[in-house]
C-alpha cells in the first residue's frame, strides 16, 4: 500500500533516519545485555541454602586468655544454649552458608597423591548438626554421638566418616544414583579414608561465588580453635527476642572470652549478595533510563518531521487523504526505522554478549531475549510516534493554500 | 566575533527550550552515567603507592602440585609464600629491603578498668615493612632488627586504637596487653589506607589497614596462625605447630624493594638460583616459573578490578554513545528547521567558516551545561552506589570524586557536544546560499 513512497521519502532525508535506527540498535544491544545479566544474577540469588534461613542465627567466641580448657567450656556453652527455652538446637561449627570464609578440602574416590580430587566445603560438626541446619536427610544416617571426636591439635588425621551433600556424591559418583553411594569410601588428604554415612539433598558451601558451592561435607568432629562459632537454631518468631539474651548469657558465662560478631542467617545472605542486588537494581535503572531517552529522541525527531512537512500534510489532506491515513503514515515510517534498528540491534546485541561471556565469564544469556527486547523497542517506538503522528492528522487541508 | 556567537548560540537555545533541555539532559545523564563508573574504576585502579610502585616488587614462586598448577587458567604461581620459603629470602637479604607479613586478629585488652577488651586486626611483619612502604608515623616509628632477632614483644598502634586505648597521647614506651602478652609501643601509625591495599589484597583488595602490628618472629613464636587464607596442596604431616611452619602451605606476602632493572634481574637471577637449590633437597616439583611484580603489575595480575565494574564500564560507554546519536540527531534536527536563516546569512555574505564557527559554539554552550549538569549527576550516581553497598565499608572509598573526575567530566562532556555537533555542522555549512530563500 502506502509502504513505496514512505521508503522513497525517507530516502530523501536518510541521515536523519539511520541517527535513529542506530541509536535503536545500541539501545538494544545495551537492554539485552542487561537483560541477561540481571536473569542471570537473580537466578544466583534465588538458589537456595539448604538450611532453615529464617530462624538461625550465629556468634562467635573468641578465647583471649591463654590456659583456658576449651573442651569444657565448649561443652558447658552447648548445654546452656540447647537447654534455653525457644531453642530448637545449637551447635559449633567452623562456618555457615553464604558467609564468604570456610574451609575447603578434596575428596578423592582412589588415594594418592597423583590423583585428581573434587574441592569440598567442610563443616565440622556433632550429631546435633543436621538438626540445627535444619538439613535433609535423604539417604543414610546421621553421626552418632560416640563417632564425634575432638580433633588432635598434634595430628592431621580425619574421621573417618563424613555425611555428603547429594551434588557432592553426584560429581565424585557421576555413573551412580546418590542413595546408592552410602557406604562407600572416599579419600580426603590424599589417602585418609572417609566412609559415606548419609546424604543431604542441599547444603551451600560458603562461597557463594564459587562455582562448586553445592558441595559441602559435614565431618563428625570438634575443634578447640580460640575462636568458636555458635550456630543457634530458634523456634519460629523466637530468634529475635533470644539473640540478645543468648549473646549476654554467653558473654557473663566466662569473662575469658569476648563474644562478637553475632548475625542472622537474613543478614548473612544480604551481605552475600550485595554485590548481584546492587548490580541488578543499577542495570534496571540504566536500562529504563535509555529507553526513555531513546523514546524522547523519537518524539523530538518526529515532532520535527511532522512541523517540517506542515505543508505537505496538508496537500494531502486537500487531495483527499484522510486522517488515518496521515497517521499510518507517521506510524509506519517510525515502523520502518525502528525495524531496522531492532534489525541490527539484534545482530549488536548478540555480538556483545558473545564477547562480556568471554571476557567476564557470564553465562550465555537466553533465546527468547532478543525477540522479547525487539518487540518492547518497537512498542517504545510506536508509542513515542503516536502524539506527534496525532499532531499530523490534526493539519487542516486549508494549509495547503496559504503560502504558497 | 566569539560574543556575538554566545549570543546566538543562546538566542537559538531559547528559542528551542525544549529540544535544548532535551539535548542537555541526554548529555548531563550520559555523562553521569559514565563518569559514575569511571570514578569507581579509577579508584580502583589507581596507584596506591606512587612514588615507590616501580621500586617495590611481589615474590612469588612456584611451590605448587607437581600434577595440578596453582591457576589452571593463567598459570600464575600462588600468591602467596610458604614459611620456609619468606624465612629463607629474609635471611638471605639479598635486596636492598625485604618484608615478610602476615594477617592476625588479637584482643587487645585495655587498661582502664572496666574497660571491655575487644578484637583488633592484626599484621605480623618484619621491622622493614614501615620505611619500605613509606608508612607515616604520629609518634615513634617502627621496630629495629633487633627486635625482630630477639624476638622482642613491640607493637606498632593504628592512630584510631591509639586514641581508643591512650585517648591520642604520645604512648611510645607505655605498655599494651594483647591476649595475656604485655607488648611495648614503639610508634603510632598517622591514617594511612592505600587504595588498593597493595601490600596484601588476599582478603579484600579495598579493606582497612590493620590496626596493631607485631614482630613476625613474636607471632611465629606464639603459635599465631594466619587470619587470612591458607592454601595448602599437600597434607600437613602430624606434628602441631612445627610441622606447619615446614609444610608446603602458602600464607604469607612477601615484597622486596629493587632499583632499576639491574637489581630486579639480579634478584630474579638469585630467585630461581634459589629455587633450583631446594628442587635438589626435593621441594618445587614445577617447572621453575617464579614472578616479580612491581605493585601496578601485581594489582593487574590479581584483578583487583571487579568484573562487576568493567562490565558497568562497557554498558556506561555504549550508554554514552546512545546519548550522543540522541544529541547528534536532535542537533541535526535543528540544523535542517534553521535552513532559511543560514542561507539567508550565507546570501548576506557569511563565510562557511563563520555559519561553521556559530554552530560549534552553540553546541559547545550545550556542552558546557551538559557537563556541569553532569557533574551533579555524578555526584549523585556515585551517592547512589554508596547507598545500594551501604553495608560494605570500603565500598565508601571508591565513590569519592576528586578534581581530576570533575574536569574529566567536564571535558568529556563539551568534547562529546563537539563531536556531536561535526555532522550536522557540516550539513549546515553545505546548505547553499540561495537554496533556501525561494521558499520565504
Amino acid at each position: 500500500m502506502e509502504f513505496g513512497p514512505v521508503l522513497r521519502a525517507m530516502m530523501h532525508n536518510r541521515s536523519g533516519y539511520v541517527l535513529i535506527a542506530l541509536q535503536i540498535a545500541v539501545t538494544m544491544a545495551i537492554m539485552v545485555n542487561a537483560i541477561a545479566i540481571i536473569q542471570e544474577r537473580t537466578r544466583l540469588m534465588a538458589r537456595p541454602s539448604g538450611i532453615d534461613e529464617d530462624n538461625i542465627f550465629y556468634l562467635s567466641s573468641l578465647v583471649f586468655q591463654p590456659d583456658v580448657d576449651q573442651r569444657v567450656m565448649i561443652d558447658e556453652d552447648l548445654e546452656a544454649l540447647r537447654n534455653t527455652p525457644g531453642v530448637v538446637d545449637a551447635i559449633s561449627t567452623n562456618s555457615v552458608p553464604l558467609r564468604g570464609g570456610g574451609w575447603s578440602m578434596s575428596l578423592q574416590t582412589e588415594p594418592g597423591a597423583e590423583v585428581d580430587g573434587s574441592g569440598t566445603a567442610i563443616y565440622f560438626v556433632d550429631e546435633h548438626g543436621i538438626d540445627t541446619f535444619g538439613l535433609n536427610l535423604i539417604a543414610g544416617r546421621n553421626f552418632r554421638p560416640e563417632e564425634v571426636v575432638w580433633n588432635d591439635p598434634q595430628s592431621n588425621r580425619w574421621p573417618p566418616a563424613g555425611i555428603l551433600t547429594r551434588a557432592l556424591a553426584e560429581t565424585l559418583f557421576p555413573d551412580e544414583a546418590p542413595a546408592d553411594v552410602v557406604g562407600r569410601t572416599v579419600y580426603i588428604n590424599q589417602d585418609n579414608p572417609v566412609q559415606i554415612l548419609g546424604i543431604i539433598d542441599v547444603m551451600q558451601a560458603p562461597w557463594s561465588g564459587w562455582n562448586g558451592v553445592e558441595r559441602s561435607m559435614l565431618v563428625p568432629e570438634r575443634r578447640e580453635w580460640d575462636y568458636n562459632r555458635y550456630v543457634v537454631r530458634t523456634e519460629p518468631g523466637s530468634r529475635d527476642r533470644l539473640m540478645p539474651q543468648i549473646e549476654e548469657m554467653l558473654a557473663t558465662r566466662s569473662q575469658e572470652r569476648i563474644v562478637m560478631d553475632m548475625r542472622t542467617m537474613n543478614e548473612t545472605r544480604k551481605l552475600s549478595y550485595l554485590d548481584d542486588a546492587a548490580l541488578v537494581k543499577i542495570l534496571t535503572f540504566i536500562t529504563t533510563l535509555l529507553t526513555i531517552i531513546t523514546g524522547l529522541g523519537i518524539v523530538g525527531l518526529a515532532s520535527f518531521s511532522v512541523s517540517r512537512r506542515t505543508k505537505q500534510i496538508g496537500t494531502r489532506r486537500a487531495l483527499g487523504a484522510s486522517r488515518p491515513a496521515i497517521l499510518r503514515y507517521f506510524m509506519l515510517e517510525n515502523f520502518l526505522v525502528s525495524s531496522v534498528g531492532v534489525g541490527g540491534g539484534a545482530i549488536l546485541a548478540v555480538a556483545l554478549n558473545i564477547w562480556m561471556v568471554e571476557a567476564f565469564d557470564l553465562a550465555p544469556m537466553r533465546w527468547y531475549v532478543v525477540p522479547v527486547a525487539m518487540l518492547a523497542l518497537w512498542l517504545v517506538g510506536q508509542l513515542a510516534v503516536a502524539g506527534p503522528a496525532r499532531r499530523a492528522t490534526l493539519v487542516p487541508p486549508a494549509v495547503a493554500t496559504r503560502t504558497v | 566575533m566569539f560574543r556575538y556567537y554566545l549570543k546566538l548560540g543562546a538566542l537559538s537555545i531559547r528559542t528551542n527550550p525544549i529540544l535544548s533541555a532535551l539535548m542537555v539532559a541526554a548529555i548531563a545523564i550520559g555523562i553521569g552515567a559514565c563518569m559514575t563508573v569511571v570514578t569507581v574504576h579509577y579508584i580502583m585502579s589507581g596507584d596506591p603507592i606512587p612514588n615507590k610502585s616501580e621500586q617495590l616488587f611481589f615474590v612469588q614462586l612456584d611451590s605448587w602440585d607437581a600434577f595440578d598448577p596453582y591457576d589452571d587458567e593463567t598459570n600464575e604461581p600462588p600468591d602467596q609464600v610458604t614459611y620456609l620459603d619468606a624465612t629463607a629470602l629474609l635471611d638471605a637479604a639479598e635486596a636492598r629491603r625485604q618484608v615478610v607479613s602476615y594477617r592476625v586478629g588479637r584482643i587487645l585488652q585495655p587498661p582502664a578498668d572496666g574497660a571491655r577488651p575487644f578484637e583488633v586486626s592484626g599484621r605480623a611483619t618484619s621491622g622493614d615493612f614501615f620505611a619500605m612502604f613509606d608508612v607515616p608515623f604520629v609518634f615513634g616509628g617502627g621496630w629495629d632488627r633487633a627486635s625482630d632477632d630477639n624476638g622482642e614483644q613491640v607493637v606498632v598502634l593504628s592512630r584510631r586504637i591509639n586514641d581508643r586505648v591512650f585517648g591520642g597521647e604520645d604512648s611510645v614506651g607505655r605498655r599494651i596487653l594483647m591476649n595475656g602478652d604485655s607488648y611495648r609501643v614503639t610508634g603510632v601509625i598517622d591514617d594511612w589506607n592505600p587504595v588498593p591495599k597493595f601490600y596484601d589484597e588476599t582478603t579484600g583488595a579495598f579493606n582497612d589497614t590493620e590496626e596493631v602490628f607485631v614482630p613476625f618472629s613474636v607471632a611465629i613464636d606464639k603459635e599465631l596462625s594466619g587470619s587470612g587464607n591458607t592454601n595448602c596442596w599437600q597434607p600437613v604431616p602430624d606434628g602441631g605447630w612445627q610441622a606447619f611452619l615446614n609444610s608446603e602451605c602458602v600464607w604469607m606476602q612477601m615484597w622486596v624493594e629493587l632499583h632499576g632493572e639491574t637489581e630486579w634481574q639480579a634478584y630474579m637471577d638469585f630467585l630461581n638460583a634459589y629455587v633450583a637449590s631446594q628442587k635438589e633437597l626435593g621441594r618445587f616439583p614445577r617447572p621453575v616459573n617464579n614472578r616479580l611484580y612491581n605493585v601496578k603489575e601485581h594489582l593487574a595480575a590479581q584483578n583487583v578490578v571487579e568484573d562487576t565494574v568493567q562490565i558497568l564500564l562497557v554498558l556506561a560507554a555504549l550508554f554514552l554513545v546512545v546519548c550522543l546519536l540522541n544529541t547528534i540527531g536532535l542537533l541535526l534536527a535543528k540544523v535542517l528547521r534553521r535552513s532559511a536563516d543560514i542561507s539567508l546569512r550565507r546570501a548576506l555574505g557569511a563565510s562557511k567558516r563563520a555559519v561553521f564557527a556559530q554552530y560549534v559554539v552553540e553546541a559547545g554552550m550545550i556542552g558546557l551545561a551538559g557537563g556541569i549538569i553532569g557533574v551533579g549527576m555524578t555526584w549523585l550516581g556515585l551517592t547512589g552506589v554508596k547507598g545500594l553497598y551501604a553495608e560494605m565499608e570500603f565500598v565508601k572509598k571508591l565513590v569519592q570524586m576528586d578534581w581530576i573526575m570533575v574536569t574529566t567530566a567536564v571535558c568529556l562532556a563539551i568534547a562529546s557536544a563537539l563531536g556531536a555537533a561535526l555532522y550536522p555542522t557540516w550539513r549546515a555549512v553545505r546548505i547553499h546560499p540561495a537554496s533556501e530563500l525561494k521558499t520565504l
